[in-house]
Parts: structure tokens; C-alpha cells; sequence
């Protein structure tokens, strides 16, 4: 990605109060997130750790907009997202965010460049005028000879390569990645860290989850939970571009 | 501009997950395939019967009202024992005249004798039916003059031993002669043959005086009614199976010509109520055209419905069939819509995406029924001999209906894969 960087630095993520609640039955309620606050700059990169069962895949969703917290308020670029009706956080999905899970979630029955092409449809964009833009985003993952394949013909680090291919379509502002490496050897799972270092340094704004202290130690920030609340928070490197 | 190439990689990409299972969604489409065939095959095969039958009534004349002698029941059985007695029954000449005198309305009165025989000339000796009837029988009943003339008031004034034959007669009897210049001998008696006719009529509508099976049905022979009266007399002998009969009767049917429509269904009634009056043997009955075209396009309604439900149901089946299987593939693919989700498609997206493929189900099988329902009539008309009628708007009910049953039956399991939670769809295995 050659995009100008536009690291301005300023809080484009606000989070404040955040609590989850889920409610099984009356005696049964599970408290995911219980009072998140967070501010997260432009472009900068950060890792989520945390014991399994802390909460951080819950916030992700919500840093996602696939998900809408109980209560507290949720900025992005300005805009309250947490009460946004479901349309328009379909949008928001769309156009601002790209998301890597831990299990690739490509389309079986599609091709790696229709895999990659599936987020312009939902902006109404007529995926044959975004060939080329799609072709080269195959080639920036090394998969620029395999555009005709299908996911099960494609090795694990191959897929996570289509997804990560796929995030960039819409050009989104931030990546937010469960996992990316989970299913993955530490080789190709490095392979898969180098291109969110780069992306980073293009300019994207990057959070991940991850349970490795090696990825965690690529970030900038390291944000560990504990018990739905954010536990402390580890500067690796300041921000400053 | 944009929203069309949207819809058509919708429907490309719903062609494209329904080719997946190949076997499955042809399976699901057969369901439509039948109903929608059904529904204009069957529609076509009904339209070509009731068309064959209203056809067959309509040259009845809607205009007539027809009375016939019939032998009473009491005494059909006992007839043939009782060597030497002659039954007497039906319609008198004074019945006729009756009839034009009474009854309001009434056009023409036609009077027919209808005698069974036998034809010869030469070698040639066939059996027929010599009819003793008025000139006004060409355009009451309805013939059509190929040569010669019919029998005229003329002959019928001098009793004249004059016949007009029908064409199939004509060419059995002579097969090399001009039959026009000819003579035929029935009864003993020469006829001179003046002209050759073809009924426009279905002969069998009043053949019940003793039709053979398998005899052709042109085999009618006119005379003037006068020259059957003195030729025939009014009792006739028959023998059957070597046993003797003999009966009276003086008319065989009366067809009564009414000067319109209207007029029928008045006459109808009265017609009954004057020949109860002078026939308490129940000898005769009536036969009122019009009111069997009535008949026959109540019972095309019925039978449009009965196979129009039938059919219907089957569409039912067939759209319960797709939405079945429609929401077996919601829940297969629940990932793939919670990952379509987080990639911003909206609710309506996914709807869009399943009414798609439901509907390219139904409409596919829709087109493929259409066709086989369009084959099918054709096939049976050819094996059947019947006459089969493909209406424009059958085709059309069909299709339309089977592209409504892909909406409506599709409609549920699209929203209930749009109403999936993201994330929950995300985390299914
Ligand atoms: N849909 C749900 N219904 C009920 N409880 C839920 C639901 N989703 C999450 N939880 C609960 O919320 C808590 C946090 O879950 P979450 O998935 O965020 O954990 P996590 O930190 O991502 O763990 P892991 O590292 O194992 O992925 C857990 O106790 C989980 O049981
Ligand atoms: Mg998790």
C-alpha cells in the first residue's frame, strides 16, 4: 500500500464506560466488559492481551461495530456509534473497518478475487471496475498467481493472506484482528505479522487480540484485561510519527 | 445504472451458490417443474375438451330446441317377446303442427322421419338411414349442398320419389357411376338422386334410433316427408336376431326453431308442459342445445377449479419443498452471512442475496415447466386424438405463480438469515 500516511495522532477512538451485559436468565448474567475507557490515536498499533474469558474478543466486536455495548459511549471519528441503528453500522463495517478473524471466514464458494471483491458490492461499487485495485492487492499478499483459486485449495497462511487482502478493499482507516496468527506456524504466522507491520506503517490504525507475547511486542501499545476491565496497559514504543 | 449491476451479481452470485448442490436444487425445482406443468397441461387438455364439446352443441343449432320420440321404458323390454304386436309411441303429426300453433316464438317447425334400411344399386347394398323430411331441413338442422339440389316443397307436394344423399353414402354406393344421373332402389321402390349433401351437424345426435357401431355416419338417404308417409306407412317391421318387431311411429324427432336465444329457455318449459298433456307414456324427449352449452361451460368452470386446485397444490408442495430446503442452506451458511455481515452487508443485503436464489429456484423451475407443460398437450393431442388448447394466459397464471411461491415461500428464511445475530453467526461452527 503506498497511501500517504495520515498519522495526525489524534484520538479517533473514544471509548468510555463500555460494559457488556449478557443476560442468560434471571439469576444467570455474564458482565463481559465492565466500564472500558480507551482512546486510541490514528494509526497507531495496538495488542489486546488477557486471560481467555477477559473480554477482549467482546471488545473487539464493539470496536467492530458488530456488536453495541450495554452502556457507555462509543466515538469513532466523531460519531456516537454505540446507539447507531443496525444500517448504519453496517456501513460504518463497510467503509472504515476491516476485520481479520482467526479463522480466515473466507467464502467457500467464491474465488480469491471474488473473496477479496466481497466488501464493494455491499458499497454498491461494480466489482469489474475495481480489477485492477483488486488484482494488485492479491499481488501485495503474494497471491497474484492464484486469483482464479478457491479457499480450500489455499493453505491456511495463504487464506489469512486473502483475508488480509480482503480488509484493504474498501481502503478502511483501522484493522481489527482476532487471532490472526492462531491457526497458523510461527512462520507463516510472522509472514502474516510482517504485512500488519507494514500496513501499520502505511498509515493504518491496527488492534489486535492476541494471547503471544512475541506478536503483543510488535505493538505499540499492550493493552491486558482482566475480569471484562482493562488491567494495565504497556508503552513498547511511543508514538510518534 | 449501478443498482443493476448490483442485482445481476446478486443473481449470478445466487445462480452460483445454487450450482453447488446441483443435485439438491434440481431436486427442489421439480417441485415447481410439476406444478407449474401440471397447471397449463392440464388447463390446456381441459380448454380442448370443453372447446370439442361446446363445438359439437353449437351445430346443434343454440337456436333449437329438439324433441325425439323415445320407446317408452315399460314397454322397451316386453316389445321384442310379444311376436306380432306392434308398439305404438312418439311424436304424432299432429304433435308437430301442435307446436307451431302454440308455443310463442317459435320460427320453423321441422319434422323428420327416420327410418333405418337398407340402399342398393346395382350390387352395391348398404344400410342407411332414410330420412323423410321438408325442405327446410338445409337450413334448420344445417347441410351443406355439394351437388345437385336437396328435396324441394315441389316433391314433397307430388310425393315425388326423389332422395339426396350424403357424401360418404354417395361415393360407397357408387364408386365409378356420376350417382346425380342414378337411381337407388330402398324398400323396393326406385329413388331418383338429385343431389349429394354433408351434414354440418355431428350425425350421432340422433342416431340413437339404431345406430350400429362402427358404421360410418354418413349414411343418411332424404326423401320428402310426404313420399316417406306413403311409401313406408306409418308402422314399420324390423327384424332383429331373427326375432319380429314391428312398430308405430309417426315422427322420430322434431326439431323446433325458435327465433332467438331468449325464446328457448321460455319455450323450453312449455314445449314439456304441451307434449305431457297428449303423452302420458313419457315417449318422447327433449334436447335443448343451448341449455347443454349451459351445461357444458358450468362443468368447464368445476373442472377448471378441481384441476386448477390440484395444480395449485402441487405449486404449494413445490414452494414448501424450496422453502425447506432454503432454510437447511440458511443454516449451513450461517457463517458466511455473519461474515458477510461484518464485511457491511446490510439486512437487506442478505435478504436480497436468499430471495434470489429462492426465486431463481422457482422462476428456473418455472421455465422449465412452462416448457414441458407447453410439450405435453401437444403430446397428447398427438397420442390422444383429442384437441388440446394452450391458452396464453395459462402460461402466464403459471409462471406468475410460480415466481409468487418463490417470494412468499423465500421470504421467511431470508429474514430469518438477515435477523442472525453477527456475531453469533460468526462463532457458528
Ligand atoms: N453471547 C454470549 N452470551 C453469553 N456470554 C457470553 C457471550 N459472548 C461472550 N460471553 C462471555 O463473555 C466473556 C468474555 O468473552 P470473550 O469472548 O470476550 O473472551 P476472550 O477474552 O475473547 O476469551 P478467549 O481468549 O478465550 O477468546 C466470557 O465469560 C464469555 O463466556
Ligand atoms: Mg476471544
Amino acid at each position: 500500500m503506498q497511501a500517504t500516511p495520515k498519522t495526525n495522532g489524534a484520538p479517533v477512538i473514544h471509548l468510555e464506560g463500555i460494559e457488556k451485559t449478557y443476560v442468560l436468565s434471571a439469576e444467570n448474567i455474564v458482565r463481559a466488559l465492565r466500564g472500558v475507557d480507551l482512546k486510541i490515536n490514528e494509526g497507531s498499533y495496538v495488542a489486546i492481551m488477557g486471560p481467555s474469558g477477559s473480554g477482549k474478543s467482546t471488545m473487539l466486536n464493539i470496536l467492530g461495530c458488530l456488536d453495541r455495548p450495554t452502556a457507555g459511549s462509543y466515538q469513532l471519528g466523531g460519531h456516537n456509534v454505540a446507539r447507531m441503528p443496525d444500517d448504519e453500522l453496517s456501513e460504518v463495517r463497510g467503509k472504515r473497518i476491516g476485520f481479520i478473524f482467526q479463522s480466515y471466514n473466507l467464502i467457500a464458494q467464491l474465488t480469491v478475487m471474488e473473496n477479496i471483491q466481497v466488501p464493494l458490492i455491499y458499497q454498491g461499487e461494480d466489482p469489474r471496475a475495481h480489477h485492477d485495485h483488486t488484482v494488485q492487492l492479491a499481488k501485495m499478499v503474494g497471491l497474484g498467481d492464484r486469483l482464479d483459486h478457491r479457499p480450500s485449495q489455499l493453505s491456511g497462511g495463504q487464506q489469512q493472506r486473502v483475508a488480509i487482502a480482503r480488509s484493504l478493499v474498501n481502503d478502511p482507516f483501522m484493522i481489527l484482528a482476532d487471532e490472526p496468527t492462531g491457526n497458523l506456524d510461527s512462520k507463516t504466522g510472522a509472514e502474516v505479522l510482517e504485512m500488519l507491520d507494514q500496513l501499520n506503517r502505511s498509515g493504518k490504525t491496527i488492534v489486535l487480540v492476541t494471547h503471544d507475547d512475541k506478536v503483543a511486542a510488535r505493538a505499540q501499545r499492550v493493552i491486558h484485561m482482566k475480569d471484562g476491565k482493562i488491567d494495565r496497559e504497556v508503552v513498547n514504543r511511543p508514538h510518534n510519527n | 445504472m449501478r443498482l443493476g449491476t448490483h442485482f445481476v451479481g446478486t443473481v449470478r452470485l445466487g445462480i452460483k451458490s445454487l450450482l453447488l448442490h446441483k443435485l439438491r436444487s434440481a431436486l427442489t425445482m421439480l417441485g415447481i417443474i410439476f406444478g407449474v406443468c401440471s397447471v397449463i397441461a392440464m388447463l390446456a387438455i381441459g380448454e380442448g375438451a370443453s372447446y370439442e364439446a361446446q363445438e359439437a352443441i353449437k351445430k346443434l343449432g343454440s337456436n333449437n330446441i329438439i324433441v325425439r320420440s323415445v320407446k317408452p321404458p315399460e314397454e322397451a323390454n316386453s316389445s321384442g317377446s310379444s311376436r306380432g304386436f306392434v308398439l305404438e309411441y312418439g311424436l304424432t303429426y299432429d304433435d308437430g303442427a301442435r307446436l307451431q300453433r302454440t308455443i310463442p316464438g317459435v320460427r320453423a317447425v321441422l319434422p323428420m322421419r327416420i327410418i333405418r334400411e337398407n340402399v342398393r344399386f346395382d350390387q352395391n347394398e348398404l344400410p342407411c338411414q332414410v330420412i323423410g323430411t321438408l325442405p327446410s331441413y338445409v337450413e334448420i338442422v344445417g347441410v351443406d349442398i355439394l351437388r345437385g339440389r336437396f328435396i324441394t316443397s315441389v316433391d314433397e307436394m307430388y310425393q315425388n320419389n326423389v332422395c339426396a344423399l350424403t357424401a360418404g353414402l354417395a361415393s360407397r354406393l357408387f364408386p365409378f357411376q356420376d350417382p346425380l344421373t342414378m337411381s337407388v332402389k330402398v324398400a323396393g321402390v326406385y329413388y331418383q338422386v338429385v343431389g349429394i349433401v354433408q351434414e354440418r351437424n355431428m350425425v350421432e345426435q340422433r342416431s340413437q334410433t339404431g345406430q350400429i357401431d362402427g358404421e360410418p355416419l354418413d349414411n343418411n338417404v332424404y326423401i320428402p316427408m310426404s313420399t316417406s308417409r306413403s311409401r313406408f306407412g306409418e308402422t314399420i317391421f324390423r327384424r332383429t336376431a331373427g326375432s319380429f318387431s314391428a312398430e308405430r311411429v309417426e315422427l322420430h324427432q322434431v326439431t323446433v326453431q325458435m327465433q332467438d336465444t331468449d325464446a328457448v329457455e321460455t319455450a323450453d318449459p312449455q314445449i314439456k308442459t304441451l307434449l305431457r298433456r297428449f303423452h302420458p307414456k313419457n315417449d318422447y324427449e327433449t334436447i335443448v342445445p343451448l341449455e347443454l352449452l349451459r351445461q357444458a361451460e358450468a362443468t368447464k368452470r368445476i373442472f377448471n377449479i378441481v384441476l386448477g386446485s390440484i395444480a395449485a397444490i402441487s405449486l404449494l408442495v413445490g414452494g414448501i419443498g424450496i422453502m425447506n430446503i432454503m432454510l437447511a442452506t440458511v443454516t449451513e451458511r450461517t457463517r458466511e452471512i455473519g461474515v458477510r455481515r461484518a464485511l457491511g452487508a446490510k439486512k437487506k443485503d442478505i435478504i436480497t442475496q436468499f430471495l434470489v436464489e429462492t426465486v431463481v429456484l422457482s422462476v428456473g423451475g418455472g421455465l422449465i415447466g412452462v416448457v414441458i407443460g407447453v410439450a405435453v398437450p401437444f403430446i397428447v393431442s398427438a397420442l390422444a386424438e383429442m384437441i388440446t388448447i394452450v391458452t396464453v394466459w395459462s402460461v402466464f397464471l403459471a409462471f406468475g405463480i410460480s415466481g409468487a411461491i418463490g417470494i412468499m415461500f423465500g421470504i421467511y428464511p431470508a429474514r430469518s438469515a438477515a435477523n442472525l445475530d453477527p456475531i453469533e453467526a460468526l462463532r457458528h461452527e
